[in-house]
C-alpha cells in the first residue's frame, strides 16, 4: 500500500528538502506544496524508475556519509601536498582493477562516486559483465594497498547498507 | 579580517581561471579542454559567491545555480558526443 | 559571537582559496590527462563548497539575511563531480588509450568503453589539434 503511494521514499524526502531550500523561507504553505510535489513527481516518473534500491540497513547511511566527508577532507590535503610539492618524476600513477562484490547498480554507483571523491583515486569504467571497476590512482607506489583500503573501508560498509 | 581573506580568495580564484584558460588554449586533447571548461564554471561559481559576500547580497545565488547546472549538463553532453558521436540517442 | 563567526568565515574563505587554487594549479602542473583529472574532481569541488559554507555563515551574522539555499549548490556539486569525472575519464579512454594500456578486468571480458556496442577506439594517441 505504502509502496503504491510512495514508490521512492528517499526521492520524496529529497524533493521536499530541495523545494524548501529553493523557496528559502519557512512557511506552512510551502511545506504543503513541497509534500504535494514530493508525492506527485515520483508517481508521475515511476515508469522510468521501475526498480528501486533495496536497503538492508539504511540506518548505517549517516555513519558512512560521515566517514566519506572526513576522507574527502583528508584526501584533499594529501592530494594538494602531492600537487604542490612532489617532483613530477617521483609520481607513480597506477591503474587498478577492483573485483566487485556489490551487484545492485545503486550500490556500485555509490561506490564509484565515493572512490572518485576520496584519496587520489578516480573511478573510470565498469567491465562488461559489471563485475569489476577500473580505478586510476594519482600516486600509488603500492597499488595493492589502495585496493585493500577501498575493499575494507568502503565496499564492506556499502555491502551492509544495501541488501 | 574577512576583507583580507576575501581579497585573497578573489586573487586565488582569478589566478585559477587563468590556469584553466592556459589549459584550454594549450590542450593537448579535447577531454583536457572540456575538463578545464568544467573547472572554469566551478571557479566562476566561487567568484560569484565571493562577490555576493562582498556586497552583502544573495542576489547572485540564482546565477551560480544556473552556472552549476549548465556546467554539468554541457560537460556530460560533450563527453557523450565524444563517446558516441551523438548527443541524443 | 561576532568574533567567532569572523574567525570561522575567514578560515573557510582561506580553505576555499587554497583548495580552489590547488585544483586549478594541478591542471597546469601534472603531466598527463588522466592525472589532471584528479585535481578538479576533488579539490575544486571542496574549495567551492567551503566558500559557499562561508557565505552561509556570513549572511545571517553580518548581512542580516537568513538564507539556507546556498547549501543546494555544494550538494549539487558533490553529487555531480563524480559523474563529470567519470564521463571525462571515459572520453579520455576512448580517445587516447587502448585496452592494452589498461589492466584487464579481474572478472574477464573487457571494459564497457571498448565493448562491442561502442565504436572502436581511435588508434592515434595524440589530439586532433597536434597533427
Amino acid at each position: 500500500m505504502i509502496r503504491r503511494i510512495l514508490p521512492h521514499p528517499f526521492m520524496t524526502l529529497m524533493l521536499i528538502a530541495i523545494w524548501m531550500m529553493l523557496v528559502n523561507r519557512w512557511a506552512v504553505g510551502s511545506l504543503v506544496f513541497a509534500i504535494m510535489l514530493g508525492i506527485a513527481i515520483p508517481l508521475i516518473t515511476a515508469p522510468y524508475w521501475p526498480d528501486s534500491a533495496r536497503y538492508r540497513r539504511p540506518g548505517k547511511i549517516p555513519a558512512f556519509l560521515g566517514i566519506v566527508v572526513w576522507d574527502i577532507i583528508k584526501a584533499n590535503i594529501a592530494v594538494s601536498r602531492i600537487v604542490l610539492f612532489m617532483p613530477r618524476d617521483q609520481l607513480r600513477p597506477a591503474w587498478i582493477s577492483i573485483p566487485l562484490e556489490l551487484t545492485q547498480p545503486e550500490a556500485i554507483s555509490a561506490l564509484a562516486a565515493t572512490i572518485t571523491l576520496t584519496p587520489g583515486t578516480v573511478s573510470c569504467d565498469l567491465s562488461e559483465d559489471g563485475g569489476s571497476l577500473l580505478v586510476h590512482c594519482l600516486h600509488a607506489p603500492e597499488p595493492q594497498d589502495v585496493l585493500d583500503e577501498i575493499k575494507t573501508r568502503y565496499e564492506s560498509r556499502l555491502k551492509e547498507i544495501f541488501a | 579580517m574577512i576583507a583580507y581573506a576575501l581579497w585573497l580568495a578573489f586573487a586565488a580564484y582569478g589566478v585559477s581561471l587563468l590556469f584553466c584558460l592556459y589549459r584550454i588554449v594549450v590542450g593537448p586533447t579535447i577531454p583536457d579542454r572540456a575538463l578545464a571548461l568544467d573547472t572554469m564554471t566551478v571557479n566562476v561559481i566561487a567568484l560569484l559567491t565571493l562577490f555576493g559576500i562582498q556586497h552583502g547580497t544573495t542576489m547572485f545565488f540564482e546565477a551560480s545555480m544556473l552556472f552549476a547546472m549548465l556546467g554539468f549538463v554541457s560537460t556530460v553532453a560533450f563527453a557523450k558526443f565524444v563517446l558516441r558521436g551523438d548527443i541524443i540517442e | 559571537m561576532e568574533l567567532i563567526a569572523e574567525i570561522v568565515v575567514t578560515f573557510l574563505l582561506l580553505c576555499g582559496a587554497y583548495f580552489g587554487f590547488v585544483g586549478s594549479y594541478s591542471l597546469v602542473r601534472l603531466p598527463d590527462s588522466m592525472m589532471r583529472l584528479h585535481g578538479p574532481t576533488k579539490s575544486a569541488t571542496l574549495g567551492v563548497g567551503s566558500v559557499l559554507v562561508a557565505s552561509l555563515v556570513w549572511m545571517p551574522v553580518f548581512g542580516g539575511i537568513v538564507s539556507w539555499h546556498e547549501l543546494l549548490i555544494p550538494l549539487f556539486l558533490f553529487l555531480t563531480a563524480p559523474l563529470t569525472g567519470n564521463f571525462i575519464a571515459k572520453a579520455i579512454m576512448h580517445l587516447s588509450l587502448r585496452p592494452e594500456d589498461l589492466p584487464k578486468p579481474t572478472t574477464g571480458g573487457t571494459w564497457r568503453t571498448y565493448g562491442h556496442d561502442s565504436r572502436p577506439p581511435v588508434p592515434e594517441t595524440e589530439g586532433p589539434n597536434e597533427k
